[in-house]
């Protein structure tokens, strides 16, 4: 029996896969050996913390074998049965065509001949392609490798990314205190350190590490907050839902309103104006526009002092709750657990969520963030002492063409001959209803006003097009966009001449494709990359106790037919005559070598024995010194932490925040230098009633409950859901019931009462925008008044297929979600705005 | 000699489902031999996870409690077994001979824990095997042990006094989760959920929390002292089942309180406030 074991990497976590007779039959986390470094101690009250001498793994990655070998693969280039690219198109049908199966050469030549065709016909600004986030692993090959690389040298619309997992620090909190490289997140380095020494205190202040912070990172941190508790650290937990890090180490669960999160803000400031408790030497020295908010807060400017009195009336929490908050918070030495990547929760993905992620800066603001135990932590799931000195790229560090680091031609940026852009969120309003208009290029991390730049498509003049062909790799958005009934019109548009689904899986979206062709896994090709690490915008992110590069092998053959994605666009390349652009001749391992050695690893271990071995450990230099985040800035030092996009670095204001002031800003001069004028996002954040929430009460009538769909935790968005059936036997994921496995629905026992709804049955979730059906789950963990289920549910399964605003038995809850945006210039999704009814269902 | 044993620790459980995925990675389609047949390749649960939710809003606590099977001295499945199908290996562990225990139906309900499972396409009972095959190869710990992120399954050998679980087993802290049951389990639980009564105390006067005051609980031939915290929250856990409990609040300056509590569930008593 042939055996071997090998390494791979995973959006969970590194695997050693066990191959046996060219099949994987196991995946286990990575034991370090003896050899292996990066260990570290961390002393804190008397107490030692150790990093454990292994990987960890998200519970989907465990089952990973079963997505590998799932059903749901697509296993052939496909075609729809009534699509002719020469006769008849028939886009009307799309969503409810059958497939017939095609050889790889008639896939191929159906493609280049449309993009021939096309681009001949409309221009190269007709064509635009988008991979979504995360459905394998990698560096080169990955989603930000083959396809973009393409689509940059033959020239396309770029699909510009929406920030869809923390909207409101994006579009909001960059206007407060810069980190707009961060793309609006505050870094968190050495924070653990600091933490586990110096907090008396956590607030998880809409966040679930536990669900969340494992994308990338799998579990690594999960021991942390275990440690919080060891050290009798509070742990303080706001949000509608008693979520599954509160359900562990929660000891206080304060639960607004979905969508007030701000206005109890405000009465927190309220508290600690009144009774002086804030730090006053940090709001003197490192702020601007103190007196203005006081002023605000107070009363004076609009007679309504932000009293917890007046904030319980709009959370529903009552004033002795505020209060006791803002108190317990001025006492102790407290970590605001959001504002940094994988510290992102519901509250930045509502209608006017920048307010909120603005406030947040501003409250730890106000208690001095740097200073020794007070500081954002995002989820508590970042800052162990690591080496981010040792040089890895990550998969965006080049943009949008993972081999431009090394490539003798880099296809980003600057090489698209198409300067038209068109925004995700929007997409279907582009293909149905041009023109449209946004602020905001996609993800901002370029410029600090790349996020106010105003955008339109078609662009205007001769280069701009109205998009015709749409090449999809990876993923769906029905079921993690919002209103994603949108996407069904705008399949079925006759405007869209062709669209390519290319993916590894069948998922919601792939059966509204002309042409699908069948990508490989990760597994089924090599790569190599550090786990966790995007680079680029995410320089730094690693919410993990190592950093580990990985040697990512091939561990079996393609399955069934298809192909990795790098031989796909090769094959395209190579008909359309720029192979030896797109490859420059370089077989796959032979780019990866480049990447070794451009990297810091040759330092270390050959290339031999990094492939022999699959893993590498970062070692902890000797003479390592933790340089926490934002303790510079409180100490009015030049910022040292290794933050090498850091605009002010080597200059005079590198001891200044990226903000126009350099410091905190209470009131926003962006902003005001915008438009002094938004009332929806005013130069100073305030409460700001939804556009779709308790408070519209005419809604409220027909829809009274509040739907909030947080990031699913037994799935990487709509990766592992309905690809791997033994997630299907996890209640928290799915509930088999009657021969289907149905996506839960949460409901407060007194909303379920109301409605003669017991727990176990199925029901509809429904409003103007669609209905899906789910299985009830009655449960204290939701407030009354409150809805809970999680996005990306990937079983879009219309009782009436290719009908838009179809029943949906299989769980997409994104097809309730609104489209509006978080406000009129904050062109984010505000998916936890949303008002439904429920009733069971009888059919 | 090398006993193996278990402790699982409640507190450090997240209810990631890890240990229930990876066992199934380990045995869904892998024959072992004389260890155990495959499992199939989805139905069985050798490892599982009892969800339980605790409380009512907003004070709520889940607790998750990893069931298996806990390799008993006096084995129900043993017993239950014809011909010598389940045995005990020297080391502790309780395997079912997946060879002799064909269409040995009635072994799975020799087990009062019910962990044991009937794989219908082979016609033989299955359950935890500890992954004695890899033991036995040389390996340390059980995948579901490997696998869990934070450690609270604990695994080793409980004739080692140096051993964490053998430290563990002698501190007195573990209990079994079914004592009741007299089988002398090999894996055994800390901090296993019991009943709680919570509540929140407020000064009515002034509509204010009361922070830092005396509660006091008796009942079940017990009493108990807590304070409130910041949020004039208090909490008594780990009380009897099915007990009836009085809650005595006091504070200087308030007429004292008093509350009647029954523990046939998690309990939390709401906002209390209190009057001069």
């Amino acid at each position: 029996m042939a055996e071997q074991v090998l390494t791979q990497c995973t959006v969970g976590g590194p695997v050693k896969v066990t191959v046996r007779d060219g099949k994987i039959v196991s995946m286990r986390p990575i034991i370090f050996d003896k050899t292996d470094k990066g260990g570290w101690t961390i002393e804190a009250h008397g107490k030692k913390f150790s990093d454990p001498r292994m990987t960890t793994l998200n519970p989907y990655v465990v089952g990973e074998r079963m997505r590998v070998y799932s059903e749901n693969r697509i296993k052939y280039p496909m075609k729809r049965k009534h699509f002719d690219p020469k006769g008849e198109r028939h886009p009307e049908l799309r969503g409810n065509d059958e497939y017939v199966r095609i050889s790889w050469d008639e896939a191929l030549d159906i493609v280049t001949g449309e993009i021939k065709r096309i681009r001949e016909t409309y221009g190269a600004a007709a064509i635009t392609a988008m991979a979504s986030s995360h459905h394998n692993w990698g560096l080169l090959y990955y989603k930000m490798g083959p396809y973009p690389r393409f689509y940059n040298l033959l020239g396309y619309t770029e699909l510009l990314d929406n920030p869809d997992s923390w909207e409101g620090w994006h579009w909001g909190a960059i206007h407060a205190w810069g980190y707009y490289w961060k793309l609006g997140h505050s870094d968190n380095f050495d924070i653990l350190a600091d933490g586990l020494q110096n907090c008396e205190q956590v607030m998880f202040w809409s966040v679930d590490p536990n669900t969340s912070a494992g994308g990338y990172c799998a579990q690594d941190t999960t021991i942390w907050r275990h440690w919080l508790r060891e050290l009798g650290i509070q742990r303080v937990f706001i949000d509608p839902y008693c979520n599954a890090t509160a359900a562990h180490v929660g000891e206080k669960w304060i639960a607004p309103r979905p969508g007030t999160d701000a206005a109890m803000a405000e009465a927190i400031a309220y508290v600690w104006i009144k009774e002086g408790t804030y730090d006053k030497w940090f709001v003197e020295n490192r702020t601007v526009g103190f007196e203005e908010f006081k002023a605000h807060i107070l009363g004076e400017t609009d007679g309504q002092p932000r009293t917890p009195q007046w904030a319980s009336k709009i959370c529903d929490v009552p004033a002795h709750t505020i209060i006791a908050l803002a108190r317990e918070w001025a006492a102790k030495r407290t970590m605001l657990a959001c504002g940094a990547m994988y510290g992102t929760g519901g509250a930045c993905r509502e209608a006017y969520a920048t307010e909120w992620a603005r406030l947040m800066v501003i409250l730890i603001a106000m208690q001095g963030i740097g200073k020794p135990g007070v500081n954002i932590w995002g989820g508590v799931a970042m800052g162990a002492p690591l080496d981010f000195n040792f040089k890895m790229p990550g998969y965006a560090s080049a943009g949008w063409d993972a081999f431009a680091t090394v490539a003798k031609k880099p296809a980003y940026p600057n090489y698209n001959k198409v300067t038209q852009k068109v925004y995700r969120i929007l997409l279907p309003e582009a293909i149905l209803n041009p023109p449209i208009h946004w602020r905001g290029e996609g993800f901002c991390g370029q410029y600090f006003d790349q996020n106010l730049k105003a955008m339109t498509y078609p662009e205007p003049g001769p280069n701009g097009a109205e998009i015709k062909m749409i090449h999809r790799h990876g993923g769906s958005f029905i079921s993690t966009m919002t209103d994603t009934n949108r996407w069904v019109r705008m399949y079925q548009s006759p405007k869209l001449e062709f669209v390519v689904m290319q993916d590894c899986h069948w998922q919601s979206e792939t059966k509204f494709g002309d042409v699908i062709l069948p990508a490989s896994t990760n597994f089924e090709h090599q790569d190599l990359s550090e786990w966790t690490a995007p680079g680029g915008y995410g320089h730094g992110n690693a919410g993990t106790n190592h950093r580990v590069m990985i040697y990512q092998h091939k561990c079996i053959e393609p399955l069934w037919e298809s192909k990795p994605d790098w031989q796909i666009y090769r094959a395209l390349a190579d008909r359309l005559g720029f192979l030896e652009e797109y490859d420059e001749g370089h077989s796959e391992e032979e780019w990866m070598r480049k990447i070794f050695d451009y990297s810091d690893l040759p330092k270390h271990i050959s290339y031999e024995d990094f492939k022999k071995k699959g893993y590498f450990v970062v070692p902890l230099p000797d003479d390592y010194k933790a340089t926490v985040s934002n303790r510079w800035f409180y100490e009015g030092r030049p910022c040292d932490t290794p933050d090498p996009m850091n605009p002010n670095l080597g200059t005079d204001k590198a001891h200044l925040l990226a903000t126009y002031s350099g410091k905190i800003e209470f009131v926003s001069q962006s902003l005001t230098k915008f438009d002094p004028n938004d009332k929806e996002r005013p130069p100073m954040p305030r409460y700001i009633p939804s556009w779709e929430g308790y408070n519209t009460t005419k809604l409220t009538k027909k829809y009274p409950l509040q739907l909030i769909t947080p990031h699913v935790r037994f799935s990487y968005h709509t990766h592992h859901d309905n690809k791997n059936p033994w997630l299907e036997d996890i209640p928290t994921h799915r509930v088999k019931k009657d021969g289907y496995a149905w996506w839960p629905v949460r409901i407060h026992p007194t909303d379920a009462a109301e409605r003669d709804i017991h727990d176990g049955e199925i029901v509809k979730v429904f409003n103007d925008r669609g209905a899906v059906l789910g299985i009830a789950k009655v449960t204290e963990r939701t407030r009354p008044g409150t809805v809970h289920s999680y996005q990306a549910g990937a079983k879009y399964d219309p009782l009436e297929p290719g009908k838009a605003g179809s029943i949906d038995k299989g769980g997409c809850m994104n097809l309730l979600t609104p489209s509006r945006l978080v406000s009129k210039n904050a062109p984010g999704m505000a998916c936890n705005s949303c008002l439904v009814e429920i009733c069971k269902w009888e059919a | 000699m090398t006993r193996y044993g278990m402790i699982i620790d409640i507190t450090k459980c997240t209810g990631c489902y890890n240990c229930f995925l990876t066992c199934r990675d380990e045995f869904a389609g892998n024959d072992n031999g004389n260890y155990a047949a495959a499992q199939p390749m989805s139905g069985m649960n050798w490892m599982k996870l009892i969800e339980r939710e605790r409380g009512q809003y907003p004070k709520v606590k889940v607790s998750y409690t990893p069931v298996t099977c806990m390799h008993c001295e006096n084995a129900g499945c043993i017993k239950a077994a014809q011909n010598n199908a389940v045995y005990r290996r020297p080391d502790g562990i309780v395997i079912i001979d997946p060879v002799k225990a064909k269409g040995q139906k009635q072994i799975v309900s020799g087990c009062p824990y019910r962990v044991i499972e009937w794989n219908e396409e082979k016609q033989v009972a299955q359950k935890c095997i500890l992954c004695a095959h890899l033991l036995d190869k040389g390996e340390k710990v059980p995948r579901c042990v490997e696998s869990c992120p934070t450690g609270a399954l604990i695994f080793g050998n409980l004739d080692d006094p140096k051993s964490e679980i053998a430290k563990l087993m002698a501190s007195n802290t573990t209990e079994a989760l079914h004592p009741e049951f007299g089988l002398k389990e090999k894996v055994r639980y800390i901090s296993l959920a019991k009943k709680f009564i919570a509540g929140t105390v407020i000064y009515g006067d002034i509509d204010e929390v009361a922070g830092n005051i005396t509660v006091s609980l008796s009942g079940d031939g017990q009493t108990r002292l807590t304070r409130t915290n910041g949020f004039g929250d208090f909490e008594f856990e780990g009380l009897a089942d099915n007990a009836d409990y009085t809650v005595m609040i006091e504070a200087s300056g308030y007429k004292a309180k008093s509350v009647k509590a029954k523990t046939l569930k998690d309990t939390y008593l709401g906002e209390i406030v209190l009057k001069k």
